[in-house]
């Protein structure tokens, strides 16, 4: 089928091999109303039973989870950067503002006194593309009818190649058991209709879920929305198509550069190179057969 | 705290180019490091093309009738692959499935399609030695040694599909050279270990192998750093920059060496000979390592992305369709 490695994929489940299936389904994250609670992080916990992954404190911000892992499958990122405190435009009803005391003084400035904060809910993004099913050896990532990605931790032996293929660098080794894990977008709660455990558990519905395509025409809306309130920063990531990875299942809106989050600011699958891959190795392998006939020309010995 | 970037793996090394400035998350890097372990994995890719190429020899050599040669041709290419086979399934998270790798084909998956050409590669290179050390099934066993000869070359330079199709930026870019890099390094490892191992006036295919081998390791290497800019650094930088130089300065003598006593002298084969095999290793470790390092600077993958995005915008802006 055309365009099964790389580029624009209509029916990613009837790639896969699927004759009849349900509607590709997905997260969109509207980062632009998460506050941070981390309700999505320990429902995740809680519903797939992952294990802790160390109590360890980053001292980096809010964040000690850091990022995503094999035992990390939502992850609450929290951007803290410094800006030019506003001059005070409203009344000051004297409230107690962030920062050190006396930061206020010296000066009329807002509440947030030159701190300003991004919280958004990262997940596995449930490719189009997903680089770590192509490379999987064992057939242990498989598409779901759903069209997310999922780990059969039956089959996984660990060999660890999803972990390096993964743009986003969601997938790895679970080191005290040796395979590999991270979001299923609950697919046992999928099938039975039940929406995934983070999208339930998050209060301000932030993460929304459902058919994808209905997702991303309300990402559409609420951008446009943002953008008419002058919030120019707001962009949409992972929604297009025809992005490196053919469009994430799970897509995000964000307020800044993807990369202040910690993502790729412009992933592709590494299978878009597959074809040049494989024909460069046959051609050094051709070359290698040459150097062997070569060695044995002329002088015998 | 600032969640401004800057090279985290610094360590005191120059820079080819000043501190590009880009955002990242608290320095976080953004993709993961590869779990693959240290030796199992390097030592692997090595093993891989020290069989692969003494495969081929050991078939020139029953070809031309150079019997010292061929005994140790086949020798490598049979322990080679079993040693490597050992090394690979050790670095799996669950050892005891390794035969999953058997479930299924994929040619996107390098692992794949690489355990379809080790598994014969070793039934082949296995039953060719063992023919030739009791005699047993010898037509057999001169037909086996062809099929390790075939699969050898594919074994050898399949390793390079293996880390290039991965996210890892200084192994994906380098797609198009690493293959030839593995080809040549594979040569010179096999035609360096027949060199030690047998008389001089039956290594004569081995030298020529170890010298055409150490040529196209080294210009494949230079074309690589030249292509990639700035995703180049790991391989010129740090521990696996040192690795990456001093591999290169011994093949490049061990190459000279041959070329001027390796035929006269039996001490001068031997030692070139070994210098071959434990630059090949190097070179492994450092394309390995290398790796690694870009994995764990997020740097190696914002600037190039954050260049793709601009360049794409500014064909769009000009009206010319983006690459």
């Amino acid at each position: 089928m055309a365009n099964s490695l790389w580029g624009p994929l209509d029916d990613v489940q009837g790639d896969a091999g699927y004759d009849h299936h349900p509607p590709r389904m997905g997260f969109f994250t509207d980062t632009s109303v998460c506050i941070g609670c981390k309700a999505c992080e320990v429902a995740c916990k809680e519903w797939n039973e992952v294990p802790d992954d160390g109590y360890e404190l980053s001292g980096m911000s809010y964040d000690n989870t850091q990022a995503l892992g094999a035992s990390t499958w939502r992850h609450v990122a929290f951007v803290e950067k410094p800006v030019e405190p506003k001059p005070l435009t409203t009344t000051d009803l004297g409230l107690p503002g962030m920062g050190p005391p006396g930061a206020m003084e010296g000066g009329a400035t807002d509440g947030d006194a030159g701190v300003r904060w991004l919280m958004s809910s990262d997940v596995c993004k449930h490719c189009t593309h997903a680089a770590c099913l192509d490379v999987c050896p064992t057939g242990s990532l498989f598409r779901t009818e759903f069209g997310t990605v999922v780990v059969q931790p039956d089959i996984c032996n660990g060999c660890g190649y999803c972990v390096p293929a993964c743009p986003y660098g969601v997938i790895d080794l679970r080191k005290e058991d040796g395979r590999a894990f991270k979001c299923t977008l609950c697919y046992d709660r999928l099938k039975v209709d039940e929406s995934p455990a983070c999208a339930t558990a998050c209060p301000t519905e932030s993460i929304q879920f459902g058919e994808l395509s209905e997702l991303r025409e309300r990402a559409d809306h609420r951008l446009a929305e943002l953008h008419e309130r002058g919030v120019d920063v707001a962009r949409l990531y992972g929604r297009d198509p025809e992005d490196g990875v053919g469009g994430d299942g799970a897509f995000f809106l964000l307020l800044d550069e993807p990369e202040v989050y910690g993502l790729p600011p412009d992933p592709v699958v590494t299978t878009r190179d597959l074809g040049s891959i494989w024909k460069h190795v046959g051609a050094a392998a051709a070359t290698m057969v040459g150097v062997g006939v070569a060695s044995f020309l002329g002088r015998r010995r | 705290m600032s969640p401004k970037g800057g090279g985290g793996g610094g360590r005191g090394d120059r820079l080819m180019v000043p501190e590009a400035e880009f955002e990242s998350y608290y320095g976080k890097q953004i993709i993961k490091t590869p779990t693959w372990k240290t030796p199992d994995v390097p030592l692997y890719l090595f093993l891989g093309g020290l069989a692969g190429g003494s495969a081929l020899l050991a078939e020139g050599a029953a070809l031309q009738d150079l019997p010292a040669l061929e005994k140790v041709a086949r020798g490598a290419a049979a322990a080679g692959a079993g040693i490597g086979t050992v090394f690979l399934v050790h670095d799996l998270g669950r050892p005891e499935r390794f035969l999953h790798m058997l479930r299924v084909f994929k040619p996107t998956s390098p692992l794949s399609v690489g355990s379809f050409i080790l598994a014969p590669f070793s039934a082949f290179s296995t039953a060719a030695f063992g023919s030739m050390v009791t005699g047993w099934f010898p037509r057999l066993g001169r037909l086996c040694g062809v099929g390790a000869a075939a699969f050898g070359p594919p074994l050898a330079t399949y390793t390079a599909a293996l880390v290039a199709n991965t996210a890892v930026p200084a192994w994906h870019e380098a797609h198009r050279e690493l293959p030839f890099v593995f080809a040549g390094s594979g040569a010179t490892a096999a035609g360096g270990l027949a060199m030690l191992l047998t008389p001089v006036d039956q290594a004569g295919p081995a030298r020529r192998m170890a010298v055409a081998g150490a040529a196209l390791e080294i210009a494949a290497a230079e074309s690589l750093t030249h292509r990639l800019g700035m995703i180049a650094e790991p391989y010129q930088q740090g521990r696996p920059g040192t690795l990456m130089r001093t591999a290169r300065r011994m093949t490049t003598v061990a190459a000279v060496a041959t070329l001027l006593a390796g035929r006269r002298s039996r001490l001068v084969s031997a030692v070139a000979g070994a210098t071959c095999v434990a630059a090949s290793a190097l070179t492994r470790f450092g394309v390995f390592e290398a790796g690694l390092e870009s994995a764990r600077d997020p740097k190696y993958t914002v600037i190039p992305q954050k260049e793709r995005l601009a360049a794409r915008k500014a064909a769009a802006a000009s009206g010319t369709p983006a690459g």
